[in-house]
This record gives C-alpha cells, structure tokens and sequence, in this order.
C-alpha cells in the first residue's frame, strides 16, 4: 500500500481550500466577480437614488441607508470572517486561514468606518447631530477600534505565520468581548438618554425600501468578496516573492 | 425619483465620501496586488525560479 | 509552599526588590487624579459629579502602564523558556502573575483612592461605593491586561501595542464600574454585571494568556 493511497481523500472544502489549487480556481473567479459587483452596484445605485420614493418619516435622508446600513452590516460580517479563518488558524492549522485573516482586517477596518461616517452623515439631518453616544454607534466605533489594533497588531510582527497565530488569539477574545461590549453600552445608553431617538433601522421598512438596500446590500458584500479574495492571493504572492529573495540572497555571487 | 431638498447636502456628502473611500479601497488593493506582480516579475527576470517551477 | 504560591511569592519578592514600581505607580493613579482639575477646573460640584470616572480612568491607565513588566523581564531572561516546559502548567503560572499583578497595582490604587476621593471632592458615601466598585471591578481589568501583555510579549516594541489592544476589551469594565458609584438607579445591576465580568475574565484570562505566550515562541 503506497502512502498516497492511505491517505484520506479529499472533500471539495480540502481541495478548494489547497493553497496551491486557490491560486489556480481564483484568478478565473475575478473577473466575473467584478463584473458582477459593478452591475449590482449600478442597478443599485439606480434604485437608491432614482427609482425610489422618499421615506415617509425620514424624508429623503433614508436614501442614506442605502450606503450605511451595508457597511454596518459589512463590518460585522468581515469581523465574523476573521473569527473563522482565527478559528482555522488555531485549531486546524489552515495553511489559508492567516492569509484570509490577514486579508480581511484592513477591508473591515475600512467598512466600518465607513458606516461610522455614513451613519454620522444620516444622524445629523435625521436627529440633529453628527455624532450620539448611542448603542449602535458607539459599539461600531469600539469594533473600529478593535479591527485597528489587530491591523497594528499585524503589522508589529516580522514573522506572518506567528503573527497569523497571535491575532487570531486576539481576534477570538474580541470576538467574546464583543456582544459584552454591546450590551453594556445599550445599557449605559439606557442610564444616561431616556429620550430613544434611536430607531436606526427600526422602522418598519416597506418593499420599496427593501429592494435598494438589498440590492446594495448584496452588491457590497460581493465588493467585500472580490477585495478579500485579491488581497488574499496578493498575500500569497507576497510571501512567495520573500522566499525568492531570500533564495537570491543566499545564492553564491 | 430624489427632489432637491435641504438635506441633499448629506445625502450628496454621504455617497461621495463612500464612493471615493470605496474606490480608493479599490485602489489600494490593486495597487498592491500590482506591485507584488511587479515584485515577482523581476525576481523572474534575474532567474531566480521557485524549485518548483523549475 | 506548593509551586502556584511560589509563583505569587517570587512576583511580590521581585517587585519589592525591584523598588520603585509600586511606588510609582500610587504616584501616577494619584497625579493623574489631581491633574485632572487643572484641565477641567477646580468647581466643587463638576468635580464631584466627574469623579467616579476621573478615578476609573486614572485607576484603568494606572493598570496599563504596569503591563510591560509582566512578562517583558521573564521573557529577556529566559524564565519564560522555563515556566512553558515546568512542571506546573503554564496557564497556573499565568495565574500566579495575575494574582501577583493585582496584588501590586489594584490594592495600591484602593489604599490610595481615598487620597483621590478627597481631591475630587467626594463624599464619603461616593467614596465607598469606589472603593467597592474598584475592589469587584480591577480583576477583570488586570485579567485583559495580563492577556494584551501576553500577546504582546515577543514584539520589540509590543508595549505600545498592548494599551491599544487592552482599551477596548476594559470598556465595559468602565462603564460598569462607573455605574457602580454613579448611577442612581442602575448601581445594583451595575455590581452583578461588574462582578460577573471580573469572575469571567480572571477565570478565561489565563488559558488565553498562556496560549498567546506559548504561540508567541514558536
């Protein structure tokens, strides 16, 4: 029996996954991605901002849900995406899961603050200003603030596998401190602001609401996957060009 | 359809500061990506090739 | 002595050998809590209704500058190498260092915060429900500490890094710490919540310390 017949046979997940097979199946995803991205953000953008009615209560200024609520969203999905891949770095020693790490910090850090300045720009009309110490927003500044110390986190070290297992040690913690985080400044909210202004996403949300914020929902988190996926293989090719030259360096004159 | 009205300020704000945040996003993953490419091309032209490869 | 109490003992022997430390630190939590008028001016009443919050946040930095020293001597001198391959598992050594840390930065800031308290222009009640809040409330922050420290332990320059990871974890720390002594309504809700954390945190602090400490010598 020869070894390559006792060892297991791969799932789709483990072949995928293969670094040597995700350079290959990504590069042809690319394009067809983006393309994909540009005509949900088009057909999107359309919707927000032309085939729409104002809202009701909100007036026109809900059409500036059509760009907050994505990254709001955004920034908690890629936070979850970095929780898995930590997750794979520690526990199933994925060669894949620092680079993904790695990949999605500086997207997430950007989606959130994003939605720190849409949601600023969507206060200041609707509520009179641009910033409230609310639950909702404080807690995203916080997740903005985790997702950048992860980054400077990344960036200290000289090592990226080591490093790749450090992060995802603190991106575990953050993960558990942040529903803690969450819910303790709701209820410093409820302490210190009887007056809940603060229905962000509460109202009941008619269809022709729904259709722009999801079309743009979708055309972002597609955005997210297109970046993610670029930056991971720029990572991989990083990494390789550092072995080259490190090849070149101790070759003879 | 969108009027005009006073708050077409924020709303004019609000989409031009994503967009050009998310283009430069953009940008900035490409850039690298474009400068990894780079990296490697010369790496190849000196003839140095992964083990692999060669 | 069994090897956890030897633990403990060695960091309280160290740091009264080492001197100044303790010393330093009272002195920093106090300056701080008196430098804060200045900035804010001497108004009896803005002071007294700022002050449980001047005292979190001196006590909060207080604890972050202490952090470097936790590891950063063990793992320069290679006591670090030992206590991993010891007998007595690394996360019960963590434990004895978060024990010890405590000892010598949160009883410190206690025995001085009534120094605080009249700087302030607390009343004596206020003053009490602080000392309490500070008694349930430091463990949780010198567990996140000791975690932001153990992460940070083999980057050179990991001391300005580990404020910066720790920040964000303390936060509900201080907003129920704040609540304890501040809150009118909400004080008994913001004691359970602050004891909880604590209990959780010190108990969860040294498996996840001992992990980062053990990935970052691979």
């Amino acid at each position: 029996m020869t070894i390559d017949s006792a060892a297991p046979k791969p799932n789709w997940f483990s072949r995928l996954a293969h670094p040597g097979n995700f350079m290959g199946w990504s590069r042809p995803v690319l394009w067809p991605l983006g393309i994909a991205t540009a005509l949900l953000f088009g057909l999107g953008l359309w919707f927000a901002l032309f085939n729409s009615p104002a809202d009701y209560q909100m007036g026109e200024t809900v059409r500036i849900m059509y760009v907050h609520v994505p990254n709001a969203w955004l920034s908690q999905f890629v936070y979850g995406a970095m929780f898995v891949a930590a997750l794979g770095t520690l526990v199933w020693r994925h060669p894949l899961a620092d680079v993904a790490q790695k990949a999605a910090a500086p997207l997430g850090a950007t989606f959130t603050a994003l939605a720190l300045f849409s949601g600023a720009l969507w206060g200041r009309p609707t509520w009179g200003t641009f910033w409230e110490w609310d639950g909702r927003m404080t807690s995203t500044l916080v997740l903005l603030f985790i997702y950048l110390g992860i980054i400077a986190l990344w960036r200290a070290f000289d090592d990226p596998l080591r490093a790749g297992r450090i992060v995802a040690v603190v991106t575990l913690v953050g993960a558990l401190d942040i529903p803690v985080i969450k819910l303790s400044v709701d209820w410093w909210n409820t302490l210190h602001q009887p007056e809940s202004i603060l229905t962000a996403s509460g109202p009941k949300m008619p269809g022709s609401i729904l259709t722009p914020l999801f079309v743009m929902m979708a055309a972002f988190t597609l955005l997210f996957l297109l970046l993610q996926l670029v930056s991971m293989r720029t990572e991989i090719l990083k990494r390789r060009a550092e072995t080259l030259s490190r090849q070149a360096a101790a070759r003879p004159a | 359809m969108i009027t005009g009205s006073a708050e077409t300020v924020f709303i004019v704000w609000a989409y031009a500061g994503v967009g050009l945040v998310t283009l430069a996003l953009i940008g900035a993953v490409w850039l690298a990506a474009r400068r990894v490419r780079r990296r490697l091309a010369a790496l190849e032209a000196q003839g140095i090739r992964r083990r692999s490869a060669a | 002595m069994n090897a956890f109490a030897a633990i403990v003992a060695r960091e309280l022997k160290l740091a009264a050998r080492g001197g100044a430390d303790t010393l330093t630190l009272v002195l920093f939590f106090v300056m701080v809590g008196a430098v804060v008028p200045f900035a804010i001016g001497p108004d009896r009443t803005t002071l007294a209704r700022l002050a449980p919050g001047i005292v979190w946040i001196a006590a909060f930095l207080a604890m972050l500058l202490g952090l470097d020293r936790l590891f950063r001597a063990d793992e320069d001198d290679g006591t670090l190498l030992l206590l991993r391959e010891a007998r007595l598992p690394l996360e019960m050594s963590v434990a004895g260092k978060l024990v010890a840390h405590w000892l010598l930065t949160a009883l410190p800031v206690l025995a001085a915060s009534p120094l605080l308290a009249v700087l302030l222009a607390m009343d004596t009640a206020s003053w009490g429900r602080t000392a309490l809040a500070l008694l349930l409330g430091t463990p949780a922050l010198t567990a996140f500490g000791v975690i932001g420290a153990a992460v940070t332990v083999s980057l050179r320059r990991g001391g300005l890094l580990a404020p910066v990871l720790v920040l964000p974890l303390c936060i509900p720390v201080l907003i129920f710490g704040v609540a304890m002594v501040a809150a009118p309504g909400g004080s008994g809700a913001a004691l359970l919540f602050l004891s909880a954390l604590s209990l959780v945190s010190v108990a969860f602090c040294p498996f996840a310390a001992a992990l980062a400490l053990r990935l970052g010598s691979e």
